[in-house]
């Protein structure tokens, strides 16, 4: 089986995020950067179980420049055979699917994982646009997953509750808390990674015509109002009458 | 146009739903055009026209019974082409998620998941907000080209009875097969709402000590309606059901009103709920993160002051 696993970097998930002056980018000086944890943890790990069950293979791919080399590396580490990376910063979730199956078309994945979304746009967009552009059927938030002969037995979380669907290879899905458990690499793995293959190809043609104009930072909350714990009627009254939340 | 994909469970719209018709018929005014909503399978059609769809087109075809990406989307974009829409709705829930960036491809759209505020209309392009960095900053996106699509953040409008004709008509178009066969649904049986659409929110943490003490909060959860959630160290420890964990590995709510309660406020966990309206925070130390994430705070022991807060709300 040939399994292949989008990978994002993200900062990592303790980083403040700050502005630039005029609020057009986020600071990027001083932020550290992961491997993103639903690509990591879940993704990852459930394909690498099926290759250790069934044989095959685990490529990686992520669409970034050289600084990205670092979390493949990881990926690697933790044991994908081989890595790609598409040579072009990620400018949106559209750009990048194009990218990602320009890439990867002659490639005969017969499972192609992304993470259920990147904790840094968080947009859970990608992976139904690399489906629709590699015309094949997506399973979106996958908890857990049995691959028999040709046919993958997914669970997947739908609006309260989750369904149990069938489909067959090839197909994309997008990874969820619960398909599999973190694995942390070893000194072996991260050897060997430093032997394994990053393959860097050129960006195939792709547009972007949803751009971030400017970033906001929230509103901070203004003072806490502490309530005495004796009395409970006090912070109810509040709630209806100041806040009117009830 | 303006189509709206309005998503129905047994012919029935959830209000996040019919948010999403009255974002849609806002923004068709906007553009001076109209507003239409896309109905897939039966539902009782009323409430559409009264939230703002000009028009309501139904679909029923062949590979359409249960939810698919291919074959769904292939009808909603089809239904797009078909009625000159430029701009496709959704609300964002997890079928969304599954269709949009699908739908996008086929009308070679510009798109964003989760908008969470009204478009600006500038010249051709419609700008809208989206948290971005799991809430720790808010993008504007800038959407160009001929056609966007887009879904909806609940909360993020009200449904207003705008009261438009709402005038049903059958639709056909072409639909794809489905690529995914669905041979079971396991929905809670909970009466609760479900996480994503709950205004009320009564959430727990470590700070409860083990699963056997939860019924304290399940009865503050029942004397207001609200839904339980809770923080990732308790469902990863089988506490709690994973669908309960919030934060920035799991749910990303934004209701009315949230009560952590012995929860201490990590960043992860503040990322998935910083969103809410009302963040209320029971927590016996008053060196608690949340603390300054909150609007109002109790400094006590929970196991106190809950019962208490279940009494005095019930009281009225
Ligand atoms: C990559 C990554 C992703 C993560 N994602 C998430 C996420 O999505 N969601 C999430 O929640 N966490 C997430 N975490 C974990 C997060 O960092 C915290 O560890 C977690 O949120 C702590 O859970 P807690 O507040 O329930 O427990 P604790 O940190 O142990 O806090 C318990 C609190 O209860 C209070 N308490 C104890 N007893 C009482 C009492 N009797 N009365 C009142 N108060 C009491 C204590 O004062 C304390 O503040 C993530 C971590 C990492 C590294
Ligand atoms: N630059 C990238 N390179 C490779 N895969 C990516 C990239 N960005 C996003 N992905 C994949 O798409 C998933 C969802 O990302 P998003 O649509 O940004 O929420 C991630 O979990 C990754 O699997």
């Amino acid at each position: 089986m040939k399994q292949l696993v989008c990978i994002s970097r993200t900062p990592e998930t303790t980083a403040n995020i700050a502005l630039n002056g005029d609020g057009t980018d986020i600071q990027t000086d001083g932020l550290n950067y992961i491997l993103n944890p639903y690509d990591e943890w879940y993704a990852l790990v459930r394909a690498l179980e099926l290759k250790e069950a069934q044989g095959g293979t685990v490529t990686v791919i992520n669409v970034g420049g050289a600084e990205n080399d670092i979390v493949i590396r990881k990926a690697l580490a933790i044991g994908a055979d081989d890595a790609i990376r598409v040579d072009a910063q990620p400018s949106s979730a559209m750009a990048v699917a194009k990218m990602i199956a320009d890439a990867t078309k002659d490639g005969a994945y017969d499972i192609v994982y992304c993470g259920k979304e990147s904790i840094d746009y968080n947009g859970s967009m990608t992976a139904s646009m690399l489906a629709e552009y590699l015309g094949l059927p997506f399973v979106s938030y996958a908890s857990h997953m049995d691959v028999s002969g040709n046919t993958a037995t997914i669970k997947r979380d739908i609006e309260g509750g989750t369904e149990t669907v069938e489909v067959p290879t090839p197909f994309v899905l997008s990874a969820a808390k619960g398909l599999a458990e973190q694995r942390i690499p070893n000194m072996r793995g991260i050897m060997m990674a430093k032997r394994k293959p990053i393959n860097v190809v050129s960006p195939g043609e792709a547009k972007n015509n949803a751009v971030v104009s400017m970033y906001e930072l929230p509103k901070g909350k203004g003072d806490i109002k502490m309530i005495d714990p004796d009395n409970m009627e006090e912070l109810v009254r509040l709630l209806k009458e100041e806040a009117k939340v009830l | 146009m303006v189509l709206v994909y309005v998503e129905h469970k047994d012919g029935k719209f959830k209000k996040n739903i019919l948010e999403a018709v009255t974002y849609g018929k806002k923004t068709a005014d906007m553009l001076s055009t109209e507003c239409a909503a896309l109905v897939i399978g039966n539902a009782d059609t009323s409430a559409l026209g009264t939230y703002g769809a000009d028009k309501v087109y139904t679909l029923n075809a062949d590979g359409l019974g249960d939810f698919d990406s291919q074959s769904y989307s292939s009808a909603i974009a089809n239904t797009a082409s078909q009625i000159g829409a430029k701009v496709v709705l959704m609300s964002d829930t997890a079928s969304a998620k599954t269709l949009l960036g699908r739908v996008a491809v086929k009308l070679d759209a510009a798109c964003i998941s989760a908008a969470s505020s009204l478009p600006k209309v500038e010249g051709d392009s419609i700008v809208v907000t989206s948290g971005t960095f799991s809430g720790k900053a808010i993008a504007h996106y800038s959407l160009s080209g001929d056609t966007k699509v887009m879904s909806i953040n609940g909360n993020t409008i009200k449904p207003e009875e705008l009261g438009a004709a709402g005038a049903t008509e059958a639709i056909s178009v072409a639909v794809d097969a489905p690529g995914v066969k669905v041979i079971g649904q396991d929905t809670l049986s909970s009466e609760r709402a479900p996480l994503p659409e709950a205004e009320l929110v009564v959430s727990a943490g470590r700070g409860m000590k083990g699963p056997e003490n939860w019924g304290i909060i399940e009865e503050l959860a029942d004397a207001i309606g609200a839904t339980t959630a809770c923080s990732r160290p308790v469902a990863d420890t089988g506490w709690r059901p994973h669908h309960e964990h919030v934060g920035q590995t799991g749910v990303a709510i934004r209701p009315n009103l949230y009560f952590a309660i012995g929860i201490s406020g990590a960043i992860q966990h503040l990322a998935g709920v910083n969103s809410s309206k009302v963040i209320v925070v029971i927590n016996k130390d008053p060196e608690a993160p949340f603390f300054k994430a909150a609007d109002y705070g109790v400094c006590a022991d929970l196991f106190d002051v809950v019962p208490k807060l279940t009494a005095a709300l019930k009281k009225g």
